[in-house]
């Protein structure tokens, strides 16, 4: 779906962003894009919709240069974007303005989201909270049926229920034909919902793998100040250590962590990296 | 100290499908809800719940019927409950008798625990 190919990027001078970047990204799945503040996730997102252009490299969507903003590509596009300008405009009229652009739009799907997400379609979208809006645009990102969705800070601004239903949402969606592209801070709101984690962290992915191939390779365990197995990152939680450990072929698959995950690739990104490139002995 | 770990998701929805049966809730033929319905109710990737099903499937608890969906197997009380005396002794047991030595519990006394427990959940 997405193709990332040596991709460089600067906004100052002699100061890169984005150093020779590597990225693939299939239909199928969702991505959780996660990486510290000023990494660059909003910035990569802006270099796949074709919103910002490569100074050396190149990005493509289903093989068409994402600069060249074909109308193809872009019809089959959605941008969530963390910051966002509605016109003002009923929710209703905004659909009726929009849909044309999306050929594959369901119109019973977004009414039915804004049902789930209690957004008033009658209502002018300026007069929503910020939290309205965000959900509104949700239900419309979705209901686009694009094939690449792009999605920033998605639960940014949305009150405890309304993750909640954001997750129920994207739960009930069905995104087999889609590729989701989540990037987000919020580790806890969406642990559940992404089935591929990336890391971006100085101007270079450094992690791109699978929650099942996490799964299979990790054990995330609590273990006591004593134990002496080898760990590969671990922090100190009261009574013992929050631990990632290598998983033994056969034992017992654990519940991934993602924040202590996330903190482990900041901090020891080789060595957990290493887990995913050694041959099991 | 309590260090049991987690469970992983699908285990969790492994693991409410295994009591749904044990407790004769869900009996053979029944139909069971969806992938999808128990994706939203977990608030999971789809994938994820998919994993529990496919697991069930393998073990013969549970059978897929294209198009209209999941279904408790004719043996799935017998097969889960085998799967899951295997775990109880394998995984719960050690963790127990090892609470019960640090707590100095006799045989003696858990049996008068025991069948006080019995007594009171069978005849209240």
């Amino acid at each position: 779906m997405v193709s990332i190919h040596n991709l460089s990027f600067a906004f100052k001078k002699n100061q890169l962003l984005f150093d020779n970047l590597n990225l693939e990204l299939q239909t199928g799945f969702i991505y959780g894009l996660f990486g510290l503040n000023g990494a660059g996730k909003t910035t990569l997102l802006n270099h796949i919709s074709g919103m910002l252009f490569p100074k050396t490299g190149s990005c493509k969507i289903s093989g068409k240069s994402s600069r060249k903003r074909y109308p193809e590509t872009l019809s089959d596009l959605f941008v969530l974007p963390e910051q966002f300008d509605l016109p003002s405009v009923t929710a209703e009229s905004y659909v009726n303005i929009h849909t044309p652009f999306y050929p594959g739009f369901n119109v019973d799907y977004m009414h039915q989201a804004l049902r789930e997400f209690l957004v008033e379609p009658d209502k002018n979208l300026n007069e929503l909270s910020y939290g309205q809006r965000k959900k509104f645009l949700i239900a419309f990102s979705l209901a686009t049926n694009a094939s690449l969705l792009l999605m920033d800070e998605p639960t940014n601004g949305l009150d405890i229920p309304s993750k909640s239903q954001f997750r129920k949402i994207m739960a009930a969606t069905d995104h087999s034909e889609r590729c989701v592209v989540i990037s987000t801070h919020q580790v806890r709101d969406l642990e559940t919902m992404i089935d591929h984690l990336t890391v971006l962290n100085d101007g270079n992915i450094i992690f791109h793998e699978g929650i099942e191939s996490i799964a299979e390779k990790l054990s995330f365990e609590k273990i006591a100040d004593d134990d002496n197995r080898f760990v590969l990152y671990s922090e100190e939680i009261f009574g013992g250590k929050s631990a990632i450990l290598p998983k033994k072929p056969g034992s017992k698959e654990t519940q991934i962590d993602l924040e202590l995950l996330f903190n482990g690739i900041i901090h020891k990104g080789d060595v957990i990296h290493q887990q995913f490139r050694e041959e099991v002995v | 100290m309590d260090f049991s770990e987690k469970q992983p998701i699908y285990l969790q929805i492994i693991d409410f499908f295994c009591s749904r049966i044990l407790e004769k809730k869900w009996t053979p033929d029944d139909r069971i809800p969806s992938v999808r319905e128990i994706a939203v109710k977990m608030e999971v990737n789809p994938n994820t719940a998919m994993r529990a099903f496919h697991y069930l499937q393998e073990k013969e608890i549970l059978f897929n019927q294209r198009g209209i969906g999941y279904f408790v197997s004719e043996n799935a009380y017998q097969k889960v409950l085998e799967l899951k005396r295997t775990e109880f002794i394998s995984e719960k047991l050690p963790v127990f008798f090892r609470d019960m030595n640090l707590l100095g519990i006799s045989f003696d006394e858990l049996k008068i625990l025991y069948d006080k427990y019995g007594s009171q959940s069978t005849g209240g």
